[in-house]
């Protein structure tokens, strides 16, 4: 009896967090799956099983190879630039200068706002006959005159994916910024003042101590964002909607094209997302050895 | 592994990036010394970058003063400046959507709050079977976002016969916003020594009454933090609202303020008077639990 009500001991605690959980995160998991097989017409209705036939529709888009290879450079790249930003940026906000706190709240307004609303200002800003970014270009003299082929950035599949990757490396820089600054903090200053003593230069004691202590926060902060990158949809969605075609879509971004008429293709779409997301996870999981640190 | 955030043993003192733990490591302020010119050179830079951040969300401001007329005009600052987005988008069903949205962040918020905090003080002060699993859990989920299961949820909801309901999107937000909870709650409930909830007890006090007055005053700046972001987070939210919700009266404001995106045209007036409005409050929150932000996305995986 005594142990069955310590075994029971944390139910009443831990009970909502897990059916909460299990009712929002795991079970539409479990829905996923099953829409990927089933047969199901646009406006919803299901007609029996489908096998593989999602699958193999999903298989036969002779968009998907080219939107698979977008979201592998999409997340490469954003993420990259990203993290080398985010060391300088980081570094440089270490520095102890007057007005340092104001600098960084400046920082955190596109991590605060809604993705979504950050993609329109840019959508707005780069529209082709009075956007801010194309009237800035035009007195620079980089682009000639206004509403032309040449303006209209978000027209042209290539440049349009260049400024969302520009975006998604701003929303992104916030956080990253902020978790290096974090990790940043826990290194002693009294080993730079070693390393001084022994004659390093900065450059050397970047390399050699700050580095090395920094890649805990850096793995973290690099794992996130990839996470976050491959499952941004705003973005794209606001500024493109992944058009023409699909010629600017993700993965992400072209399952939600799909779930407007083949509900069960974009069902097997999101399976392959999801099985991409627990790859993530699991790598984050082992690089960060969670369990040493729960116990 | 080191310890990056130093948030997860003792956030109450190392909160983040705020710099209090440079000024307490710091002996007494020192007489104030000319800038050198490296210093002067951060600085600069410094400025300047975030300029950068700020200037888009100024162009906001600014093209929501912008009078219709004016859109079209190559000039980055309009000649008249005017108020009138913001006084007519009212007419447009943007009340209800404000209305909406502020449901929405409330009620996933108070669900994540009346769900996290006991299951965070459980596990930060029990060692039980099952401990290990369910922080994995939580951990796990706070990887899972909603656009990779998006048809997943969909379905699901369309089979309780939920959609167009102000009540899915507050499970929904509640279900994704549990993990930062959990975390930073954690975190700070396993900074408060037990043993202050003891001497309560031995002075007659229940563990109820020891938690509720001791320990929950104490860890009060985790429950903020847990409280603001998952408030700006559901806020936010916009691709589940997007999906689940297709009646104008049940749209939180990220999804109204597409409605101004028309097929030819974008409203940018209007839509940019309804960001401004739904942007500015969620910038003010969220610099107050800046620095705490960091140690909630990444407990539990660096310690």
């Amino acid at each position: 009896m005594t142990r069955l009500a310590r075994a029971l001991g944390p139910v009443p605690w831990l009970l909502p967090a897990v059916a909460l959980i299990g009712l929002v995160v795991l079970w539409p998991v479990v829905v996923l799956f099953k829409t990927s097989f089933q047969n199901i017409s646009p406006d919803g209705f299901v007609n029996g099983w489908a096998g593989l036939g999602n699958f193999r529709a999903l298989f036969a888009e002779p968009a998907l190879l080219s939107v698979v290879l977008r979201t592998v450079v999409w997340v490469v790249v954003v993420v990259a630039i990203t993290m080398v930003l985010g060391l300088m940026l980081a570094q440089l906000f270490n520095v102890e200068f007057p007005g340092r706190k104001a600098a960084r709240w400046a920082l955190i307004a596109p991590w605060a706002a809604s993705v979504m609303m950050t993609s329109l200002i840019f959508r707005w800003a780069l529209d082709y006959t009075s956007g801010p970014i194309n009237i800035l270009l035009k007195d620079l003299g980089i682009v000639h005159s206004l509403g032309t082929n040449q303006t209209d950035w978000l027209g042209r599949p290539v440049a349009a994916f260049i400024w969302m990757m520009g975006v998604a490396v701003l929303v992104s820089l916030p956080f990253t910024i902020y978790a290096l600054l974090a990790g940043l903090q826990t290194i002693p200053a009294d080993l730079y003042e070693a390393a001084r003593v022994d004659g390093a230069d900065s450059w050397r004691m970047y390399r050699s101590i700050t580095l090395p202590l920094l890649r805990p926060a850096f793995t973290v902060a690099l794992l996130i964002n990839v996470i976050n990158i491959f499952n941004s949809f705003p973005i794209i969605w606001e500024m493109t909607r992944g058009q023409p075609g699909s010629s600017t879509s993700t993965t992400t971004t072209f399952m939600f094209q799909l779930k407007q008429a083949f509900i069960g293709e974009s069902a097997s779409m999101s399976v392959l997302n999801f099985a991409m997301v627990i790859v993530i996870v699991l790598v984050f999981l082992k690089v960060t050895r969670w369990k040493e640190q729960v116990n | 592994m080191t310890d990056i955030t130093a948030g997860t043993s003792e956030p109450v003192l190392a909160t983040g990036t705020s710099g209090r733990a440079q000024k307490r490591a710091r002996p007494p302020r020192k007489p104030r010394r000319p800038l050198r010119p490296r210093t002067l050179f951060a600085a600069v830079a410094a400025y300047l970058v975030a300029i950068i951040f700020i200037v888009p969300y100024l162009d906001m401001f600014v093209t929501a003063m912008r009078p219709i007329n004016e859109l079209q005009q190559p000039n980055i600052l309009p000649h008249h400046w005017t108020w009138s987005n913001f006084s007519t988008i009212w007419s447009t069903g943007f009340g209800a959507s404000f209305r909406v949205s502020l449901e929405v962040a409330a009620g996933s918020t108070v669900l994540v709050l009346l769900v996290a905090l006991p299951a965070a003080y459980y596990t930060a002060r029990k060692q039980f079977r099952g401990r290990s699993v369910f922080l994995l859990l939580v951990l796990v989920t706070q990887m899972f976002q909603p656009p990779a299961m998006l048809v997943g949820i969909y379905k699901e909801f369309l089979s309780f016969n939920l959609l167009n309901t102000v009540f899915s999107l507050i499970l929904v937000n509640a279900g994704f916003n549990l993990a930062f909870a959990v975390w930073i709650l954690n975190a700070y409930f396993s900074s408060i020594p037990v043993e202050l909830e003891d001497a309560a007890m031995v002075d007659g006090t229940s563990r109820l009454g020891a938690l509720v007055r001791i320990t929950l005053p104490l860890a009060l700046p985790g429950v903020v933090t847990a409280l603001i972001f998952s408030f700006i987070a559901a806020w936010n939210e916009f691709i589940v609202a997007l999906t689940l919700n297709t009646t104008p009266n049940t749209q939180p404001l990220t999804v109204n303020i597409n409605g101004y995106i028309g097929q030819y045209q974008i409203d940018w007036g209007h839509l940019f008077a309804g960001s401004v409005i739904a942007t500015v409050p969620v910038i003010i929150l969220f610099a107050i639990i800046e620095g705490k932000v960091v140690s909630g996305l990444t407990a539990g995986s660096v310690k």
